[in-house]
């Protein structure tokens, strides 16, 4: 199919639209811009529909692999070391290759409408293009090192973009927060790509991956470390305990930017890598254990933190870490499908909640505290609509998407092997209650009621978003409601998912549904629908039919108040990493390393060895009374006398 | 090889320039800068074809070979391999971007400036053609004059101070490099009963162990005060900040990359034995270097400061991956020399940009110089990003490269250097927040002009190489393969020896437990 042979393409459109804008965009019409911008990733995300097509027809190899590689050029030889620029197309990189394409292209089309009145329009298009080549990159990659060019790719475009408001201060300093708190974890990753070389004699997928089984012993020293050090990479880009801080903060960008990178794709980079390397994390029970602890850890702590913010865009953020926090407890309990399968419905419908909030915010005239919202639901139906129906798709209500992705991953834990599995079911049910919660305080706050707002100038211009924001926004909301589709539990023939993706997880699918009774199944299912209903009544009431009963109770003294300020304050974390680690670090280096060291000892002796030599003033004094010229003089003819010796 | 004495014509054609430039009338400005330009350029040109017609093997290359001094065994011998040829082009690529920087910062005593530029140019390229001893020690002197009239003459406040400073410190170890060159001049004699200079004789050349690491610390303090590794890097600051825009991109381009260099040609080949028991302690000063380096580049108040202590930090990079012989680290290390030529070279052009508009280098003096010069901020955002070393671009490579080789001969030291690239992107990034984004505050930077053409037009070589060397480093990779092969192979004897003497003294360690880190250099089996 000669869609696969130009799948290389699929990347390298959205890099030209990035350098077309890049270096022309101050002299192109907007216009031009966003044809460029969106004609690249339209394209990109045509040519990837085709080469979907090319891939159901590809056979599937005798060993059960089904696989498109390319090898374009070698990057990088050195020694035994090689690391190729080749292309792999497999049943895993499909899904994301869909995801980002689909997704992004609604986005950049969303991005003309809502960046209609900035300023740096083809760098805003510039930056989001090559995120997009960045992000193509990382999950087309064939090797590890591929993936990391496109990893800290994503990580560069999303420093530029959330410091995209480059003269506001919080901007400029989330954006360098968010790329130093990836580079940590980049540091683990690169780690772990070294010490996988060392031990495989390569960073190819296709030759390290099949040979982890015989490579590595189980739970070995060797694998647990690097699928540590893996996850480690992953916490940074995909913002997990302790490296998740950054992303509330990044929600300084532009909001399509929120909803593209910090929701949909970027961050779902880390549950591509472990699920890319599930072969590696299949070996090392150890840190299957502490993925999950930490998925369900993040879940259910920024969950309690989205539960009391007022900035509209926070509580999504918080709601996307918790999220992922899901899609890692789902593979720290080895269902890589049902991760995936999160990481999907929640792109359609946090990328949907993000742009209803950029068009809320739109229609606010740039607001986004949510006490001075309310009533938009009849200002704006489409947005209000649309935002309904993903707002339910997150708190796990059937049928939709939300519900069964988040359904299969509580059920695979419970069934779970991982050790703790059934705590971390218990985190995860509860963290799906605060969800419901706090996504319907939301919903409430911002729909409900009568518009808050003193402000005129807000009042007299709220109105719906133009039909190219509204319209990413239907068809977002389409997907969130139907997208479950591919997961339909009841049917196990039927989950397509599920059986496209089996080829990647052969091994790892037979571990896990070792035998779900359907009565368990179903009992299970009640219960997670039952904790969200619980959480949208209560939401309901505190927010809705009783607004007083919620400021009264925030009020209150005692544990429950102290409990509203730490989660309010989101459990001081940023305070205590800028007490406890940026703080001393720059205070050491620059009081002692600096000031004592380098300059009094270091420098104090080499000047107190200089003293002995004051004989060298005649020397300088020579130099400041512009005697340079019989210098330069000197040196030219001393050469000159040297050459003069060759020829005798 | 070729008939044609393309490395002398390399090397004394800028003499042709200073000659030029002595006849013209020292008023005559313009015309003075284009002879200097010319003559660089033309330089750079014909110094292209040693990239171009090398060919990929361990072998010297570009060959010239004259009787010069018989009686003491001293040739005009000069010759390339695949360590060497990277180094004369960027040198020759450096001195063109470097004098059309000088334009308009340099005003005073231009022909001067010019003739000692020239000069230094024909220093470094011989530096890094001789192979002769004799004659590397003579080029090895030329470049170190210039250079401190340089920073001495067209500098900063504290230029002074700051030149003899670098002065001192050179001299200091190049006299007792003379002084191992001769005692190693006299053990040839003793060894093979003639007298030579020629570097390559000595490759090889069996030395006493014992006596061998006296050698090696005589070449280590001059090569390690020329790279600088810590803690003989405090003249680097003082030498960055005082010398003016063009001295500084030549120094950190350039003259840093002498030191390295040396431990390549020198040390490593000649000294096996030495280097291998060296291994550990010049890793330790190498990954301090790293993380010190990095550590107080990022509290520093003046920008060229700032990039002064980065460059001690990366040349770490460049020792730690040197030492840990193997093929991998040494290549990295090699394209790290080429690549922090390239970005810190272009850093030092994009802190001069900012220096000739407001004449001051204090980080707090700017802010918000985004919106006033859009074009020098996307140069100065890509050269940043090349110095953190960004996938993609030139600096990952090499470093990349070198941890990975580091990885296999001592994972201890590569977790630490790995923690590099936390650093390096705190520094540059906090850096570049503070100098080009927020709102102006001061108002001296509300009318400062963007980038002229001249301007775009020396940073935009280095800006493609930034690119060209990240995306297909593999052709710069090839060339330099066979000669690290074989250096790595010369090395490698003395590594063996090594393991086997450690080999037995092993399970007392154990017993007594006290286990202490080993060398850790071996070829073949990776540590688990």
């Amino acid at each position: 199919m000669w869609a696969l042979e130009f799948i290389w393409w699929v990347p390298i459109l959205p890099l030209l639209g990035a350098i077309v804008n890049g270096v022309f965009g101050s002299r192109l019409s907007k216009c031009w811009i966003g044809f460029f911008a969106v004609g690249s990733t339209g394209a990109s995300f045509g040519l990837s529909l085709m080469a979907l097509a090319g891939f159901f027809v590809l056979p599937v190899a005798p060993n059960g692999d089904h696989v498109f590689e390319k090898i374009l050029f070698t990057w990088i030889e050195s020694g035994n070391f090689v690391a190729e620029a080749g292309i792999q197309l497999d049943p895993l990189s499909m899904v994301w290759l869909m995801i980002v394409t689909g997704v992004g292209f609604l986005i950049h089309v969303y991005s003309i409408g809502y960046m209609s009145h900035e300023d740096g329009y083809a760098r805003y298009f510039s930056y989001l293009n090559l995120f997009m080549f960045s992000m193509l990159l990382l999950v087309l990659g064939n090797n590890f090192l591929l993936m990391f060019i496109g990893w800290e790719g994503v990580g560069l475009c999303s420093y530029l973009l959330i410091g995209y408001y480059y003269d506001k201060q919080s901007a400029a300093d989330a954006g360098k927060k968010a790329f130093v708190m990836n580079r940590v974890g980049d540091f683990a990753f690169l780690l772990a790509i070294m010490w996988t070389f060392w031990i495989f004699g390569s960073i190819d997928y296709t030759t390290v991956f099949p040979a982890a089984d015989s490579t590595f012993q189980y739970g070995g020293f060797a694998v647990t470390m690097i699928t540590l050090l893996l996850f480690i990479g992953a916490t940074g880009k995909s913002a997990q305990i302790p490296l998740y801080t950054w992303l509330p903060d990044a929600m300084e960008g532009p909001t399509p930017v929120s909803a593209l990178i910090h929701a949909a794709t970027m961050v779902t980079a880390g549950i591509y890598m472990l699920a890319r390397c599930s072969a590696f994390f299949n070996m090392a029970p150890t840190t299957m254990v502490i993925v999950a602890l930490i998925g369900a850890t993040t879940a259910i702590f920024a969950a309690t933190m989205g539960l009391y913010q007022n900035d509209i865009k926070r509580v999504l953020a918080y709601s996307t870490v918790s999220q992922l926090g899901y899609m890692f407890l789902a593979c720290g309990v080895g269902a890589y499908t049902a991760a995936v399968f999160h990481v999907m419905t929640h792109a359609f419908f946090k990328a949907c909640l993000f742009l209803g909030s950029g068009s809320v915010i739109h229609g606010m005239s740039g607001e986004q505290d949510m006490r001075q919202m309310g009533g938009l639901d009849k200002k704006m139906p489409m947005t209000h609509a649309t935002f309904l129906i993903s707002t339910l798709a997150i708190a796990g209500i059937p049928p939709l998407a939300g519900f069964f992705s988040k359904d299969e991953i509580l059920l695979s834990t419970f069934l779970g092997h991982t050790t703790g599995h059934l705590v971390f079911w218990f985190m995860a049910t509860i963290a799906a209650g605060v969800t419901a919660f706090y996504m319907f305080r939301l919903y409430y706050m911002t729909f409900a009621g009568e518009l808050r707002s003193e402000d005129k100038h807000v009042r007299d211009h709220v109105h719906e978003s133009p039909p190219s924001m509204t319209a990413p926004l239907v068809i977002l909301a389409a997907l969130a409601f139907g997208g479950g589709i591919l997961g339909l539990p009841f049917i196990r023939q039927g989950h397509a998912l599920k059986e496209f993706l089996a080829p990647v997880f052969s091994d790892a699918n037979s571990a896990v549904h070792p035998h779900a009774s359907f009565g368990l199944e179903i009992s299970l299912m009640a219960l997670s629908v039952a904790v969200a209903v619980i959480g949208i009544a209560l939401a309901r009431y505190f927010y809705f039919l009783k607004p007083a009963a919620a400021t009264e109770f925030a009020n209150r003294t005692g544990v429950t108040r102290t409990l509203y300020v730490l989660m309010q304050n989101k459990y001081y974390v940023d305070e205590i990493y800028d007490r406890y680690i940026v703080k001393p670090i720059i205070q050491f280096s620059d009081s002692f390393l600096w000031r004592i060291f380098d300059v009094q000892i270091i420098d104090g002796f080499v000047n107190a060895v200089g003293k002995f030599t004051v004989d060298l003033g005649s020397v300088i004094s020579d130099v400041q009374s512009g005697l340079t010229r019989r210098y330069a003089v000197a040196m030219v003819a001393g050469v000159i006398v040297l050459a003069g010796l060759w020829l005798i | 090889m070729s008939s044609l004495p393309l490395l002398s014509l390399i090397i004394f054609l800028p003499m042709a320039g200073v000659i030029l430039i002595m006849l013209t009338d020292k008023d005559n400005v313009a015309q003075i800068r284009t002879i200097a330009f010319i003559t660089a350029l033309a330089d750079f040109i014909i110094s292209l074809p040693l990239f171009f017609s090398f060919e990929n093997t361990a072998d010297m290359q570009f060959i010239e070979r004259r009787e010069w001094i018989p009686d003491f065994g001293i040739s005009y011998y000069l010759g390339i391999d695949g360590i060497s040829m990277l180094l004369v082009l960027l040198t020759t690529l450096t001195c063109v971007i470097c004098i059309a920087s000088t334009w308009t910062a340099i005003e005073k005593y231009v022909k001067e400036f010019m003739i000692a530029f020239l000069l230094l140019e024909t220093g470094m390229v011989g530096v890094f053609c001789a192979l002769d001893f004799f004659l590397f020690y003579v080029f090895w002197e030329v470049m170190l004059i210039p250079m401190y009239l340089i920073i001495g003459v067209w500098g900063g406040e504290r230029r002074v101070y700051a030149a003899v400073k670098f002065f001192l410190y050179t001299m200091f170890g190049s006299v007792l490099m003379l002084v191992a060159i001769l005692w190693l001049y006299n053990h040839h004699n003793d060894v093979q009963g003639f007298y030579t200079t020629d570097i390559l004789a000595y490759h090889g050349l069996a030395i006493d162990p014992g006596a061998q690491m006296w050698l090696f610390i005589a070449f280590f303090l001059a090569f390690a005060i020329k790279v600088p590794m810590w803690p003989f890097h405090t003249w680097l600051p003082d030498a960055h900040v005082e010398a003016p825009t063009a001295g500084s991109v030549i120094l950190a381009g350039v003259l840093l990359k002498m030191g390295t260099y040396g431990f390549l040609r020198f040390s490593l080949p000649i000294f096996p034995d030495a280097t291998v028991a060296a291994v550990d302690w010049v890793s330790w000063l190498a990954v301090i270097g790293i993380v010190y380096g990095a550590l107080v580049a990022m509290v520093q108040p003046d920008i060229k400061k700032l990039v002064a202590y980065s460059s001690v930090s990366h040349l770490g990079f460049v020792m730690l991956g040197i030492f840990a012989l193997n093929v991998q680290a040494i290549e990295g290390g090699i394209l790290q020399m080429i690549n922090h030529g390239v970005s810190t070279g272009a850093l030092f052009l994009a802190v001069g940009v900012l220096y000739e508009r407001r004449h001051t280098r204090l980080i707090s003096e700017y802010g918000g110089i985004t919106a006033k010069m859009p074009i020098f901020a996307a140069i100065f955002m890509i050269v940043t990003l090349s110095s953190i070393g960004l996938p993609g671009m030139n600096g990952f490579v090499g470093e990349f490269l070198i941890l990975l080789g580091v990885w296999k001969s001592d994972p201890f030291f590569a977790v630490i250097a790995t923690s590099g690239v936390i650093w390096a992107a705190v520094y540059m990034l906090w850096m570049f927040q503070r100098v080009m984004f927020v709102k102006i505050t001061n108002p001296k930077n509300e009318n400062l002009k963007d980038l002229n053409l001249r301007e775009i037009a020396y940073f935009a070589p280095l800006i493609a190489l930034i690119f060209i060397m990240g995306v297909f480093p593999t052709p710069f990779l090839n060339k330099m393969e066979p000669s690290v092969a074989r250096l790595v192979n010369q090395v490698k004897p003395a590594i063996i020896k090594a393991e086997k003497l450690q080999a037995p003294k092993a399970p007392e360690a154990i017993r007594t437990g006290a286990v202490t880190i080993t060398s850790g250099v071996g070829i073949d089996a990776p540590r688990s």
